[in-house]
């Protein structure tokens, strides 16, 4: 396990508590310009589990992920990590407690810059003492946990399939052994194969390395396959005045079975009266 | 629309665009702010710092080699007739150089600079930040300021005023070719002439100057690059901006830097007068 130069461990068993939720946003608002994308939403990520946030595009989904690693500063509300609001964190406790989340981004967000073996590597390079040859081993085992060859180290982002990034994407942020997993969208772009080896990966680095992980998606096979629960998410613009932003919480089986139109909506993909849309454009 | 509603959309406008003027000087001076203090906290590690040094130092060599010659000759070309209605023809070389290492190499090679060297850095870290690569940094547990600025903001300070001397070289010897060879200017004069009215001060204070102008374009640049909006016209945008902003910054601390460095040589050397 990579030794993360900074604070010292013992300090940190302060602040992690094995009982409050693993991550939560409480009361948490976002807003660009005059645009409101998340309003007053409260969200618990329990340790374990596997949370799924589903929604129509542009209701704060990817904003939310972002929300809570604290990579996205919030207009209004709290992000707490353990039980303790990031904001009363001084920095260095702050950096070293975010490197127990990773995060794969929707566009795999690789360094054009620098070949595959120094995506992965990067991690390591800035929070180890590791060099050269300790690095080394954790990289190739990275990239062989995610199902590369260790041939592809040479190669630039711009030479990879778009499945091939999305794993070198994870492998990097596997090899910081984080706690918490983020997935923006892991799926989205790959072929119904490739999707699917993804979702095996989820459900892999789940199991083999007991992490918590928050995915956002819109695909359905994804919910189905690796969601323990499952938050919806509506859009501001759209939702009554005294409504939650978060129109249904629990799992797939309950929202397949939800009487809530929106919800049903979303999860069967019908259009509805949505239709009427194209004939307004 | 009446003569008051255009006026008023006018004052509207003209308001706007001041207010996000001061706005963008003070973001401008918070992010050098924060620049200086992960500066002070520690240098970049030495393979980063020395693929940035390359980038912008060794491949901008010819670039600015070609500017500097042209520069010479193009003052040579322009000066000669002038001089030579007064028999002053042999006094080229001190106007030449004079005009270079002064004025004409440092702001002209810095120009040169924010177009290839500022455009490119505000388009990279654009990139980046439309691409979430920015965050990615972020999440990986370093500091974008200190992996993506810091080098790039030192690489400019230092790497700046070592191209604007080869600007300055170049520009000497492009002026002294064209002088010498085309025009008939005496060599022994041209280089005499030079070496007695050409004082160390002003290389210093063009060198001074570029300095300067390095450390603005590379502020500039990263800032319009990480603030860059979305998409591609976003990062076109970024790298447009970069370059005008860069190329005013340049023209403003030129004058300010032209007038201080003039005062500082009279407190030095009070009494001296202007040599030419």
């Amino acid at each position: 396990m990579p030794r993360f130069s900074g604070t010292a461990p013992e300090q940190e068993k302060q602040i992690i508590s094995d009982d409050a939720p693993i991550v939560e946003l409480r009361d948490l608002s976002c807003r660009f310009g005059q645009q409101h994308v998340l309003r007053d939403i409260n969200i618990s990520v329990h340790r374990g589990e596997t949370l799924v946030i589903i929604g129509e595009s542009g209701c704060g989904k990817s904003v939310t992920l972002k929300a809570m690693m604290s990579l996205l500063p919030p207009t209004s509300g709290c992000v707490l990590w353990n039980g303790h609001d990031v904001r009363d964190l001084a920095t260095q406790q702050f950096n070293r407690m975010r490197l127990r989340f990773g995060f794969l981004f929707q566009g795999s967000a690789l360094f054009d810059s620098m070949d595959v073996y120094d995506n992965v590597a990067f991690g390591l390079i800035h929070n180890t003492d590791m060099r050269g040859e300790a690095i080394q081993p954790i990289v190739h085992q990275g990239l062989r946990d995610v199902g590369l060859p260790i041939d592809v180290c040479g190669k630039k982002p711009a030479e990879l399939s778009g499945g091939m990034k999305k794993r070198v994407a994870l492998a990097r942020a596997l090899v910081m052994t984080p706690e918490v997993m983020f997935y923006d969208e892991p799926t989205t772009g790959l072929d119904p194969i490739m999707s699917d080896v993804i979702n095996e990966l989820v459900l892999q680095t789940r199991e083999q390395r007991q992490v918590t992980s928050v995915v956002v998606t819109h695909d359905m096979r994804t919910v189905t396959k690796i969601a323990d629960r499952i938050l919806m998410l509506y859009p501001v613009s759209q939702k009554k005045p005294d409504e939650s932003q978060v129109v249904f919480e629990g799992t797939p089986e309950q929202a397949f079975a939800s009487d809530d139109p929106r919800v049903s909506q979303f999860v069967r993909g019908e259009a509805r009266d949505r239709i009427r849309e194209l004939s307004c454009a | 629309m009446s003569a008051v509603s255009q006026s008023h959309n006018l004052v509207c406008r003209l308001g706007a665009r001041t207010v996000n003027g001061v706005t963008l000087l003070g973001d401008l001076t918070v992010f050098a702010t924060r620049l200086a203090g992960w500066m002070l906290s520690g240098l970049p590690r030495r393979a980063v710092l020395v693929d940035c040094l390359h980038n912008i130092g060794v491949r901008s060599l010819s670039v600015v080699m070609v500017t500097g010659t042209f520069i010479g000759m193009v003052l040579s070309v322009q000066s000669y007739d002038q001089f030579r209605m007064f028999h002053l023809e042999s006094r080229l070389g001190a106007v030449i150089t004079m005009s270079l290492v002064a004025e004409l190499g440092p702001v002209l090679a810095a120009t040169m600079l924010a177009g290839r060297v500022g455009s490119a850095m505000a388009a990279e870290l654009g990139t980046m930040r439309v691409t979430e690569q920015i965050d990615a940094v972020r999440a990986l547990g370093a500091h974008p300021i200190q992996y993506l600025v810091v080098p790039r903001f030192l690489s400019c300070v230092l790497m700046i005023p070592l191209l604007t001397a080869v600007a300055d070289g170049c520009g000497i010897l492009g002026g002294w070719l064209f002088s010498t060879q085309l025009l008939g200017v005496d060599s022994f004069n041209y280089w005499f002439y030079t070496c007695n009215y050409v004082t160390a001060y002003d290389v210093m204070s063009g060198l001074l100057k570029s300095t300067f102008f390095g450390a603005a374009i590379a502020l500039i640049a990263c800032h319009r690059g990480f603030h860059c909006g979305a998409g591609a016209e976003g990062v076109g945008t970024a790298a447009t901006e970069s370059f005008v902003m860069s190329f005013i910054a340049i023209l403003i601390l030129d004058f300010f830097l032209g007038v201080f460095t003039n005062n500082l040589y009279y407190m030095i050397w009070p009494g001296h007068m202007s040599i030419i």
